[in-house]
């Protein structure tokens, strides 16, 4: 098995909003991709679904920077979230899972942890 | 010890205050309080009286309510007149018994003056003075064409405004050779004069009335000493004050020659246990016929029954500021001159039609007075200097002449010492709100909750904010007007670098004039300045992610991720068949429905993926867009007018719907709501709203910045009378200089509060044009008019648009398992946290 198979094809470019998000629905649940194309690597993701009130709306958010960092602003009770690290900046004991998210060709990919039993591992 | 009796007699103004006050001290314990009033209703705002025509209620203009009196525990005694006072016994009696009284303050204020004119006993001869007058002059007026004031003083001309409103041509007529001749020199007069005949109201002067007659033309006929004559419907005497004694002469209390209450410094009669305030009392030989005066004496006699010993009228100044008809006036100190050795400066410019003069001292260091007509701008300055001696500048005139002439800005709030009267209605002073910035209050809004500065008559308004501004500033409070980290520029800036630079995208405003990559407060607040100027789609690739999550989707996210829909329902009024389309798209979509405050409905619980579905079958049965979830035009709300209505003047739902249609779309700092009433009543509540029309027998009254809400506040009476176009235009003005000028998600209420010279300044800017860009504002507002678009049929039609609207991208069939429902009362709403279990 090799590695590419864990960086699952989530959407294609055509799908992404400049300076917004979208969502994907994965095995992992919902999670926002977001296309910032001003800064490098331009693409970001993180979990969907907003901790502070378990709706999945992240991906409609207001994205941005403050003090440099790239942020989304949920767009339910505004919090902010560091696209980078999941991190809230207005509660440092609440945090967004994160993805690893690459572009191939015109392929949008996630990896995403998948469980699967042991025998079939390689 | 036990409790003493204390009886007020009179529920005015000045009553009123003096309970106000005496309950802020701890004496008020000391008394069992009676009230005895004259007229049924509670005290009310008599400055205000001419209002009463333009649509306000006794409700708005009464000074507290009755549970008021009941939470102090004083016994309110309205409409039982009091008919003596025994002062051996120490009893008052009213025709409903005796009560007996300790300490006695009588604040019976005044009667209006009649001239012993032949005839003037007419049913159609008419006073100014209380609500019930009112009343009489409105059911006088019905159906008739002309009135006349008599009297050509403050209250006179005020007078003639009340009979202008309710439609009537109106005269006033004076004895004296110029309007206001108390306050006013000969010039000052005859530039008000004329300012006010181009209103429309004639004026005659030097006309002394010796006879009234039956009219032929109309009921009565007005004969002069001069030959001539005026043929009237009604006549309204205003020629003056007389103090309200007869109680106090009655009892063998010290009167004045010409009458008044004689009082000393601590406002006490001839009697130790009566006092005397407000306009019935003659302090000094002088009666005091404004309010102002009026609140001293009431404070003054607070103080003195609490047992401060200090506690002292040391009199009042008389100087005035207001606007009659809509023309500014005011009156500064000694006015006429009459200190030895005093000399004058005059301005006088005809083509402007301002008038301006000061009086100063002989050595010419000091204000003695000043007069101004036509426009208010140097008073409060002036006022400054007079009211705390501060020395003139070495060449005083520029303080009255214009800035292009070398006119002196105002006066730095750094001039002004400690003691400088700030607001006169409340009593504060510099000092009070340094006080209170120094207790913690950092913001405007905080100094004037604390103090109440400017909650009267808000004449101090931009006074305060200056005073404030610099103490905060003295104390290293920056006032920052940034809209965020990523521009250093207020909205209104941004809004002028957008419209002076044709910029169209945020990307190049950014780039240009901010740094970073903005945030959830700066790009929406761009997105709405663009709209604004451009009105380009905001669906437009460009603007997408400008937009908070509801302009995003054209839909309001409620608290669990889902969006509510409100189709546009203008003036409320709606088809059966349309109401059934709406029944049955909700029914489809299993949609909560609810009538909106707006007059429309509101459908809950459409998922993102459902919106462009729901919305192409609401275009096709002929709905648009509502803008619900746009800092935009939301509603125009009305009653059902003359259409229907009994009582309705005009159409209210053909103009509400008319100023939908017009309005729609407009992106604004915040959202706006308009509503329409059809007649004075006001069922609509137009004066809630940030824009308010109310029908009246010639045409629409227009109120501005009036709001709901958390904060509520009346709107301002803007202009009257207005015809059709008038109304359109005028709103048209108002509207774009807000949207121009406002700060980011400021409701207009707040705009005009904090806008420099507030109303006057607004209507000088609006229907003087004084600023020349009247032209231009309406200009842009025709633009936006113009290239109006529904922005959901824009969306419905555009593939690559609707791709928006896609719940996951990867997965168009995936329905979000987090949203759960539970049913109450028939339709769905969403599951409270426990109530389901997850899928």
């Amino acid at each position: 098995m090799s590695v590419r198979t864990d960086w699952k094809a989530v959407c294609t470019v055509d799908d992404l909003i400049s300076e917004s998000g979208v969502a994907v629905w994965t095995e992992d649940g919902p999670v926002a991709i977001f296309y910032l194309p001003h800064r490098l690597p331009a693409l970001f993701a993180i979990s969907h679904t907003d901790p502070f009130t378990g709706k999945n709306v992240l991906a409609r958010g207001i994205t941005g920077d403050l003090k440099g960092q790239p942020v989304v602003a949920s767009p339910l009770y505004k919090q902010h979230f560091n696209l980078e690290t999941g991190q809230c900046l207005e509660d440092e004991t609440v945090k967004v899972k994160t993805y690893q998210v690459l572009l191939d060709g015109e392929q949008v990919r996630l990896a995403i942890p998948v469980k699967r039993p042991e025998s079939e591992v390689a | 010890m036990s409790r003493k009796n204390l009886i007020v007699v009179g529920n005015g103004m000045v009553g009123h205050h003096f309970l106000e006050k005496l309950v802020d001290t701890p004496a008020v314990s000391d008394f069992d309080i009676k009230v005895f009033g004259e007229e049924k209703l509670l005290a009310y705002d008599r400055v205000h009286l001419s209002e009463y025509f333009g649509g306000s209620t006794h409700n708005d203009l009464a000074m507290s309510t009755a549970d008021w009196y009941a939470e102090q525990g004083i016994d309110l005694r309205l409409g039982e007149q009091v008919t003596g006072i025994d002062r051996d016994r120490r009893v008052v009696s009213t025709p409903l018994g005796e009560y007996p009284y300790d300490e006695l303050v009588m604040a019976t204020g005044s009667y209006p003056f009649v001239p012993p004119i032949k005839g003037n006993e007419h049913p159609h001869c008419l006073v100014y003075r209380t609500l019930e007058d009112l009343d009489d002059i409105q059911a006088s007026a019905k159906g008739v064409k002309t009135g006349v004031v008599v009297g050509g003083g403050l209250l006179g001309l005020e007078a003639a405004n009340a009979l202008k409103t309710l439609g009537l041509e109106a005269h006033v007529v004076e004895f004296a050779p110029r309007l206001m001749p108390v306050q006013l020199d000969s010039d000052g007069g005859a530039l008000l004069k004329h300012k006010i005949q181009e209103l429309g109201v004639q004026v005659h002067t030097e006309k002394a009335t010796t006879e009234i007659v039956e009219g032929e033309d109309a009921r009565l006929r007005m004969n002069f000493s001069d030959d001539s004559h005026l043929e009237t419907d009604l006549i309204v005497f205003s020629a003056g004050i007389r103090p309200q004694d007869a109680l106090a002469r009655d009892c063998g209390l010290e009167i004045g020659e010409r009458g008044g209450i004689v009082i000393n410094d601590q406002c006490t009669t001839s009697d130790p246990h009566i006092h005397a305030i407000g306009e019935c009392a003659l302090w000094s030989e002088r009666i005091f016929g404004l309010v102002a005066p009026g609140y001293t004496m009431a404070r003054t006699m607070a103080s003195v029954l609490s047992g401060d010993k200090d506690a002292a009228f040391t009199g009042a100044d008389m100087s005035t500021k207001l606007k009659l008809l809509g023309v500014d006036v005011g009156s500064i100190g000694d006015a006429h001159a009459q200190t030895a050795g005093a000399k004058s400066i005059r301005f006088n410019d005809e083509q402007a039609g301002h008038y301006r003069r000061m009086v100063i001292s002989e050595d010419g260091k000091k204000l003695l007075g000043a007069i101004l007509v036509g426009d208010n701008g140097p008073y409060d300055t002036l006022l400054q200097y007079m009211l705390n001696e501060i020395d003139l500048p070495d060449s005083p005139e520029a303080l009255i002449l214009p800035e292009s002439e070398g006119g002196a800005p105002a006066l730095g709030a750094d001039a002004l010492p400690a003691t400088a009267g700030i607001c006169s209605c409340h009593n504060v002073s510099k000092g009070d709100i340094c006080d209170v910035i120094d207790a913690g209050c950092s913001d405007l809004g905080a100094v004037k909750a604390e103090t109440k500065a400017s909650s009267g008559c808000g004449g101090c308004a931009a006074l305060l904010k200056t005073v404030v501004d610099n103490e905060l500033e003295k104390r290293g409070v920056e006032v920052s007007k940034d809209i965020c980290e990523h521009f250093p520029y207020s909205r209104q800036e941004l809004f002028h670098l957008v419209k002076v630079n044709g910029i169209r995208t945020f990307q190049t405003l950014i780039k240009e004039h901010g740094k970073g990559h903005g945030c959830d407060i700066c790009k929406p607040a761009v997105g709405s300045i663009l709209a604004t100027c451009w009105n380009e789609h905001v669906l437009a690739t460009d603007h997408v992610p400008l937009q908070d999550t509801n302009d995003t989707f054209m839909a309001n996210m409620q608290k669990n991720g889902t969006y509510s829909i409100v189709p546009r329902v203008p003036g409320g009024e709606i088809t059966p068949d349309k109401l059934i389309v709406l029944g049955e798209v909700a029914k489809q979509y299993n949609l909560y429905t609810k009538i909106t405050g707006g007059q429309r409905i509101d459908l809950f619980g459409a998922t993102l993926s459902e919106l462009p579905e729901i919305w192409e079958k609401l275009i096709a049965a002929g709905f648009e867009t509502g803008h619900a979830y746009g800092k935009a035009l939301r509603t125009v709300k009305s009653c059902v007018g003359s259409t229907w209505c009994r009582y309705g003047v005009q159409d209210s739902v053909g103009m509400a719907i008319h100023l939908e249609d017009r309005y729609k779309g407009l992106r604004a700092p915040h959202k706006i709501k308009f509503a329409v009433s059809g007649c004075t009543r006001e069922c609509a509540e137009a004066q809630s709203k940030d824009i308010g029309v109310i029908a009246t027998e010639n045409g629409w009254n227009l109120y501005v910045c009036g709001n709901g809400g958390m904060r509520p506040r009346h709107g301002d009476l803007f202009a009257t009378d207005l015809n059709d176009e008038q109304l359109v235009s005028t709103i048209d003005r108002v509207l774009m200089f807000y949207v121009r000028t406002a700060d980011r998600l400021q409701r207009t209420s707040v705009w005009m509060e904090n806008l420099e010279g507030g109303l006057d300044y607004l209507k000088q800017v609006v229907l003087e044009d004084s600023l020349g860009i009247g032209q231009e504002l309406e200009e842009h507002m025709e633009g936006l008019v113009g290239t109006y678009q529904c922005e959901w049929k824009t969306a419905v039609e555009d593939p690559e648009k609707r791709k928006r609207f896609r719940e996951f991208v990867n997965a168009p069939e995936k329905k979000d398992p987090v949203q759960q429902w539970s049913m109450e009362r028939d339709q769905k709403r969403p599951a409270f946290e426990g109530e389901v279990e997850p899928a």
